[in-house]
């Protein structure tokens, strides 16, 4: 802001002045979002690395952005973790070191899209209170729980495209995460000596039971 | 596949690149103004036109998906020679998942689903184990990324959430067939199908109807799908 502005600002209702700053960043915000429209996914994600970008984003996305996030940030650690720990047997590690990279890879884009309004990194338990005690030791049991991340994550993506339709950009780019998902859980599935689909129709599940489901992996 | 006795082969074959050239242009046009673009006249008994709106999105899928459909029914008609158990399993469940997508498409449609296409497929081998799965997975990562790309184009949630429901059983389709030409690699999903943002591939259906061009007959135009971004 220029000096003339603070100076005029600064005989004018405190109030006003608040009102009228966030008319002018709201109105930035929404030049971006104009750009945004017209840009690809990566030039989004340029765009969007700026805090302005997430608080024009309307608040249905933002939330459904940081649900999508938080999803991804779980899976980000569970491959982080599995790899790191030495789960996975060798022959399988290249798999599962590129499924982990796409989940990081999909927290960067996710969190660079909201800025300062993305969610912080839940505090995982990834042997649900003793379930899975043997998550990290036993690939059979890794296995299993990479299974449910992926087709929960599958299902997840697809009940809240609806909530995205705001913004083409971004729903597209939400799409093409849950098919990325899709990948991964067919590859899991097959791993595990299972077939890669359960039917013709993948069915979406919505937020509470995505929540639900991951509840037992997520410290209170 | 239907035989055509109202041109002869080379001129259908002629027309049909014309029309979709032209259909290209239309797209691009309409990507540009974002409206309904006239129809200049441009009509044959042969011809399929996707349509407007949502109904134009949904039978670009059921043409989509009938090519799919009509393919996995001859590889499992015609099996390349020594196709594994599993193999055969894995095939003949993605040929039942393209028809249900078919039918359910065609049954949503109703009266508004362009009729069924002529494909052709005399490009493909299906003696061969490669060339049958090289083009299974030009078709899947192909759907993949039609309907990635049409999600934007739905108006209606019920149809955006239809086509998801879709796509995820193609992506892992994509997966798998991928899984079998390069077994235990990434290929599942390779760096060409996926970006550096982790992002899969999302086409524009200018683009999906251009690749889908030399297995398709009838000339398949989108003289209205407005609103069209690449």
């Amino acid at each position: 802001m220029s000096a003339t502005n603070t100076t005029i600002l600064g005989q004018l209702d405190p109030d006003l002045v608040s009102r009228l700053v966030t008319t002018r960043r709201s109105l930035f915000a929404e030049s971006v979002l104009k750009l945004g429209a017209l840009a690809s996914a990566p030039l989004i994600l340029a765009a969007a690395s700026q805090d302005a970008f997430a608080k024009g984003l309307p608040k249905q996305i933002v939330d459904t952005l940081n649900f999508a996030l938080t999803l991804e940030y779980i899976e980000d650690a569970f491959y982080r973790t599995g790899l790191k720990k030495g789960v996975v047997p060798r022959k399988h590690q290249a798999v599962f070191a590129h499924i982990g990279r796409h989940e990081a890879q999909h927290v960067a884009f996710l969190s660079g899209a909201l800025g300062k309004a993305a969610v912080k990194p839940p505090k995982a338990d990834f042997t649900a209170g003793g379930k899975y005690d043997d998550v990290f030791s036993n690939f059979d049991t890794f296995l299993t729980l990479s299974q449910i991340f992926e087709d929960l994550g599958v299902a997840a993506y697809k009940g809240q495209a609806g909530n995205l339709t705001g913004n083409g950009d971004i729903l597209t780019a939400a799409l093409q995460i849950h098919s990325v998902e899709a990948r991964h859980a067919a590859e899991v599935r097959r791993i595990g000596g299972k077939k890669a689909w359960t039917g013709a129709f993948d069915e979406p599940k919505t937020k509470e039971q995505v929540l639900a489901a991951a509840k037992p992996f997520l410290k209170a | 596949m239907r035989i055509c006795d109202l041109e002869s082969e080379h001129q259908q074959a002629r027309s049909r690149r014309t029309v979709l050239k032209w259909a290209g242009g239309a797209i691009a046009a309409a990507a540009l103004f974002g409206g309904t673009l006239p129809n200049f006249g441009i009509s044959s008994a042969l011809a399929a036109d996707l349509g407007s709106g949502d109904i134009g999105i949904l039978n670009y899928a059921y043409a989509l998906e009938q090519l799919e459909a009509a393919f996995y029914t001859k590889v499992i008609d015609s099996p390349y020679g020594k196709m594994s158990k599993s193999e055969r399993e894995i095939l003949t469940d993605i040929r039942d998942h393209e028809v249900e997508h078919r039918e359910f498409l065609k049954g949503a449609l109703g009266d508004k689903a362009i009729p069924g296409l002529e494909v052709d497929f005399s490009k493909v081998n299906f003696k061969s184990r490669k060339s049958v799965l090289t083009t299974a997975k030009t078709f899947e990562d192909l759907g993949v990324s039609a309907y990635n790309g049409a999600g934007r184009l739905l108006k209606k949630g019920d149809y955006l959430l239809a086509a998801g429901r879709i796509v995820s059983v193609e992506a892992r389709h994509a997966a798998t067939i991928r899984d079998l030409l390069q077994p235990g690699t990434v290929a599942f999903a390779g760096p060409d199908v996926v970006d550096k943002n982790g992002l899969d591939v999302a086409r524009a259906p200018a683009a999906v109807l251009k690749a889908a061009d030399p297995f398709i007959v009838t000339k398949v135009t989108a003289k209205s799908l407005g609103g069209m971004k690449s």
